[in-house]
Order: structure tokens, then C-alpha cells, then sequence
């Protein structure tokens, strides 16, 4: 069982400092959703009004289509995993996982059987009778799921539970989560300023900055199309460039820079002024100039990442610009103080506002 | 050892235990719920409650033990419907020593247990409240296991002031023989008379004693709960 949460102008208020603002959203059945966002940006404020610890100044919050307002986090069929899991370090693991269960009046003998079954499927058997602090993080990690998958939540809500994690392991608990989700069929919102975490995991993702849903679409998307330049910044790398809107036509624009005129998509900037947005692994480096769309620059440093090997050049007018070229194991790699030029597809860049704040 | 001490001693020694083991016992639910509402509630007031439970600690304890009088004395605000409607007095009553140790006692337990609240991660509670436990539920299994050592630390030096309290009791309930005279005041008693240095020496090392043992068991309770938290 797993349950849609709907909110709708949802707004939460501390103080005069409003940590929400009009959220609107609509999470569907078993979907695996993130909200992403630098801390700060009100997404841990969202889980906690959805799990009950605190209210919403305004707006409606459903699950599964019940208004939820004064119910307690308790009462409400969500399960919370913490940054910091809050495993109960008085308990063996097994009883770590069947609290829930103790707390419903489960007899002792189908709390076992179910914290084993369990450990099972978060692939930590043999777990059932060690103490929290005889385990690993990872170990810990599949616990704290384990203990909130108990209780057969309609909605899972993780509070960045993979940041204590190190790099390695974070990216096999990424799969872990995912293959969860799927299995379990549970809803669930996952909070992180990690997007590649964000990105990697999710079926839709919600981008917030200063306490408003900047986007929300699947990671592609959100990569792909960024709506404003908050989200084209926060989620991956750009070049950007300064400049005004000359000509519009078909969706596309004529863009004055200082480095010339380029030609690129046009965003939803209504009155607001925009900016060129170009991501590096969308520059291509030549040694003439194409037809249009290219800045003649010097190389200025070079660095293998291994996958991709990063370019950084200088533009005539001082502006640092970076490319990334796929490393296919036979790339040819200018050298350094090299002067090429840097050219953009017109339909891979996007000329898009500033993010979406409080005016 | 026992049979080594005079009766007068032993009523004076069963006197003070007496006293101090209730002046802890009734006063560890009050100190618990103080503990827990400075440490945890956010409410107006706060300050005030604060101040409040921390008066006996600041105040010369023979004020508190005036205090104490003017409030249960058999004409006191307090004392006087208690004794009119129920026949119930603390005045010049071993229950009166227990409620003059329990009130000079209650800042230490409530600081003890209070830093041990401040200690537990708000986060376990939140964690057990999200899996379906209620608030009274969540104390019982999560927080109390994790304060009882805590607990225990708050009682002894609780149960030690309560063993030492002086200046209160004999103001309160003055210092009589077989009714109010704890060790403390026994051993001032002695002090008073010609030769009566001998007897207080024996008061002395009895108090001494006490208070040894008392840190003993605190320390191997405290061990035994440690161990439990540590899984072996």
C-alpha cells in the first residue's frame, strides 16, 4: 500500500522568516520523489510538515487524500529516516526493527519473525541479535530502513540519509534505496542537496531555493531544461554569459554579449532580465570558427578527470569558459595557451531568468 | 558493627535514612517531571520554574527551612488546612525532616536528571513518535532507559544532601530526639555538651560511612546500566 501526498500553497512560517513558500505539489503512488536544494532552501521543512512535527502556516497537506492537519507524527502513515538514522542504542537490532511493531501490540514471537524477514530484504542477515554499536554505517543505514519499512508506511521520508556516508558507499546504498523503493512499491520523498543523488535515484525532482519549488520534472528534465538559472546552476556545471535579448522568433533569440551576438533558446523570462546558460561537456573546441555561436579563446588549464577531461580557457574579454571533452580514450587534448574556439549548438544552450524569490 | 552503637545511635542513623530514602523516593516523580519540562517544553514561564527549583540551592538554608515553617507550620498557609482537614502536620515530624531534605535536595536531582535529558538526541524520540508510539510511550521506552543513569546519579546526590541537610531541618522541625534528630543534628547536639566529643567522633564516622557506601552503589549501578547500553 502507498499513498499520494498532495500539497497544495502550502506556506510555513518561523518568526517573519518564511521558511516555505506556496509549495504546490503533487506526489503520485510509489513514486520515488526528491526534493533538492541547498541547505536552507526549506525542503527538510517540507518532510517535517509532512511527517507531522510541525504545522504549515498555510495551505492543505494530503496524504493518500486526506487532509492530515492536527494529526500527530504518530497518527500518520509515514515513516521518518533521519540524517543521523536515531537508531535506539538500548536495543538489539531486531528489536531496533520491530518497535514499531511492539508499539502496535504485535505478540514477540511475529516480531521476530518479521525484523528477520526484513534484515532479509535489506540484505543484512544474521544482524537480528548484534547492538547498533557493533555496526557499520552502512550496516546502521539498512537498519534504520528496515525499522521504517516495519510499520508498512504509505510514505517513506528520508532526510538525507546517505550524507554520513562515504563516497563508495554512497553510491552503492543510491542502487540499494532504488531497488527498495521498487520492490516495497512505498512512496518515497527523499531530501538531499546531493544531485547527483537526486538525479540518479528519482522519478521526479523538485528543485528549491529559498523556500519555493523552483521545477519540478524527472532528472532529465531538470538537466536538460533547467526553467531558471537557479536550477541550471545548482544541477550541473555552466558557462554563462551576460547579456540582453535582441530578437525572438519560434522560441529561439538573438543573444548581445560582450563576446558577440549568439543565437540560443529563449526561457520563460517574462519582464525579467536573462542570461546565457551553457553547459561544458555542450562546447566544442575547433581551431576555426563555426558559422555562428563561437568565441575564440586561450587555453588556460587542462585537467584530466578521467571519464572527461576538463578544458579551461580565457575569452579576449578576460572571461573564464570551460568544455569538457568525453575521454573515449583517443581524444585529442589542445595544449595549454592554445588558441582555439569554443562553439555551442544553439538548441543546447537556453537563455533563462534568475531564480524564481520573493520579490 | 551494628551491635557496637549505642540506641541512641541507631535511632539517630535509622532516623537519617529513613528521612533521606523518602525525602528521594517522593521527590524523584516531581524531580523527573521538572527535569523533564526545563529540559524538553518550551513554555512562558520557564524562567520562572528555573528560578524556582533552584531557590534551595541559593538561599541560606535556614531561610528555606522559615519558609518552610511559616507554609506547614501547624499555622502556615499550607499546614493549617492540611492539619484541619486532613489531622496531617510536617511540624516537629520525621515527615517534616523528609520535606525540608526533599526540598534542599530537589535542585541537585533536578539538574542531574535535567542534563541527562538535554543529553538523549531529540531525534530517537522523534524517530519512535514517526514508527507509531505515542509521547508517554516514547519516554517510557526511549527515553527513560537512556536517563536512567542519570536517574540514578540525580537520586544518590539527592539521597547524600538529604543524609548532610542541616540548617533547614532544625529550623523547620528543630532537633528532637527519636522524632526529628537526624545524624547532622545529633552530632551538633553532642557538640553542644561538655565531653561530648566522643559521641560525635562515632556520629562522624557513621555519616562518613553512609556516604561511602551510597557512592558505591550508586557507581556500580551506574556500571550495570552503562554495560547495557554498550551490549554486553
Amino acid at each position: 500500500m502507498s499513498a499520494g501526498i498532495d500539497l497544495e500553497n502550502v506556506c510555513c512560517d518561523f518568526g517573519s522568516f518564511r521558511a516555505v513558500d506556496n509549495a504546490n505539489v503533487s506526489i503520485r503512488p510509489g513514486e520515488f520523489f526528491s526534493f533538492l536544494g541547498p541547505s536552507g532552501c526549506g525542503k527538510t521543512t517540507i518532510l517535517r510538515m509532512v511527517s507531522g512535527f510541525i504545522e504549515p502556516t498555510q495551505g492543505v497537506i494530503r496524504i493518500g487524500g486526506a487532509d492530515v492537519k492536527g494529526k500527530r507524527p504518530n497518527q500518520r502513515p509515514t515513516a521518518l529516516i533521519f540524517q543521523n538514522l536515531a537508531l535506539f542504542p538500548l536495543m538489539p537490532i531486531w528489536e531496533n526493527i520491530s518497535f514499531g511493531l511492539e508499539v502496535r501490540g504485535i505478540d514477540k514471537a511475529t516480531r521476530r519473525k518479521k525484523a528477520e524477514e526484513l534484515l532479509r530484504l535489506v540484505d543484512l542477515p544474521g544482524a537480528a541479535d548484534k547492538m547498533v554499536s557493533q555496526l557499520s554505517g552502512g550496516q546502521k543505514q539498512r537498519v534504520a530502513i528496515a525499522r521504517a519499512l516495519a510499520v508498512e508506511p504509505q510514505v517513506m521520508l528520508l532526510d538525507e540519509p546517505l550524507s554520513a556516508l562515504d563516497l563508495k558507499l554512497r553510491q552503492h546504498m543510491r542502487a540499494e534505496l532504488r531497488a527498495i523503493q521498487q520492490r516495497t512499491g512505498v512512496t518515497f520523498i527523499y531530501i538531499t542537496h546531493d544531485q547527483g543523488e537526486a538525479l540518479a535515484m528519482s522519478d521526479r525532482v523538485g528543485v528549491m531555493s529559498q523556500g519555493r519549488i523552483q521545477q519540478i520534472a524527472d532528472p532529465r528534465e531538470i538537466y536538460n531544461n533547467p526553467v531558471n538559472g537557479f536550477v541550471a546552476s545548482f544541477v550541473g556545471e555552466n558557462n554563462i554569459f551576460q547579456g540582453e535579448v535582441q530578437q525572438a522568433a519560434d522560441g529561439m533569440a538573438s543573444f548581445a554579449t560582450p563576446h558577440g551576438t549568439f543565437r540560443a533558446r529563449l526561457g520563460e523570462l517574462g519582464d525579467k532580465p536573462g542570461k546565457l546558460y551553457v553547459r561544458p561537456e555542450h562546447m566544442l573546441l575547433s581551431d576555426a570558427p563555426a558559422v555562428e555561436n563561437s568565441v575564440p579563446v586561450t587555453i588556460s588549464d587542462i585537467s584530466f578527470e578521467g571519464s572527461f577531461i576538463a578544458v579551461h580557457a580565457t575569452s579576449d574579454t578576460g572571461a573564464i569558459l570551460s568544455a569538457e571533452i568525453r575521454n573515449d580514450g583517443a581524444a585529442t587534448v589542445p595544449e595549454k595557451g592554445a588558441r582555439v574556439h569554443m562553439t555551442f549548438d544553439p538548441a543546447r544552450a537556453a537563455i533563462l531568468p534568475d531564480a524564481n524569490v520573493r520579490g | 558493627m551494628l551491635a557496637a552503637l549505642t540506641p541512641e545511635e541507631l535511632t539517630a542513623l535509622g532516623l537519617s535514612l529513613k528521612v533521606s530514602l523518602w525525602a528521594t523516593l517522593a521527590s524523584l516523580p516531581l524531580g523527573l517531571l521538572a527535569a523533564y519540562a526545563l529540559a524538553r517544553w518550551r513554555f512562558p514561564g520557564h524562567g520562572l520554574l528555573n528560578g524556582l527549583v533552584h531557590l534551595p540551592l541559593i538561599l541560606p538554608p535556614v531561610v528555606t527551612g522559615y519558609l518552610l515553617l511559616l507554609a506547614f507550620g501547624r499555622q502556615g498557609w499550607i499546614g493549617a488546612p492540611l492539619w484541619d482537614w486532613f489531622g496531617v502536620t510536617f511540624a516537629f515530624r520525621w515527615t517534616g525532616a523528609a520535606l525540608a531534605a526533599a526540598v534542599m535536595a530537589f535542585p541537585l536531582m533536578v539538574r542531574a536528571i535535567r542534563l541527562a535529558i538535554e543529553a538523549v538526541d531529540p531525534k530517537l524520540e522523534q524517530a519512535a513518535a514517526t514508527l507509531g508510539a505515542a509521547r508517554p510511550v516514547v519516554f517510557l521506552t526511549v527515553t527513560l532507559p537512556l536517563i536512567l543513569p542519570g536517574i540514578i546519579a540525580g537520586a544518590v546526590l539527592a539521597f547524600a544532601k538529604a543524609m548532610g541537610e542541616f540548617g533547614a531541618t532544625i529550623t523547620f522541625v528543630a532537633n528532637i530526639p527519636g522524632q526529628t534528630q537526624t545524624l547532622p543534628t545529633a552530632i551538633y547536639s553532642f557538640l553542644q555538651v561538655p565531653g561530648g566529643e566522643a559521641a560525635a567522633w562515632r556520629l562522624v564516622l557513621i555519616s562518613v560511612a553512609v556516604a561511602l557506601l551510597a557512592l558505591a552503589l550508586s557507581e556500580w549501578l551506574s556500571r550495570r546500566v552503562a554495560a547495557r547500553i554498550a551490549g554486553r
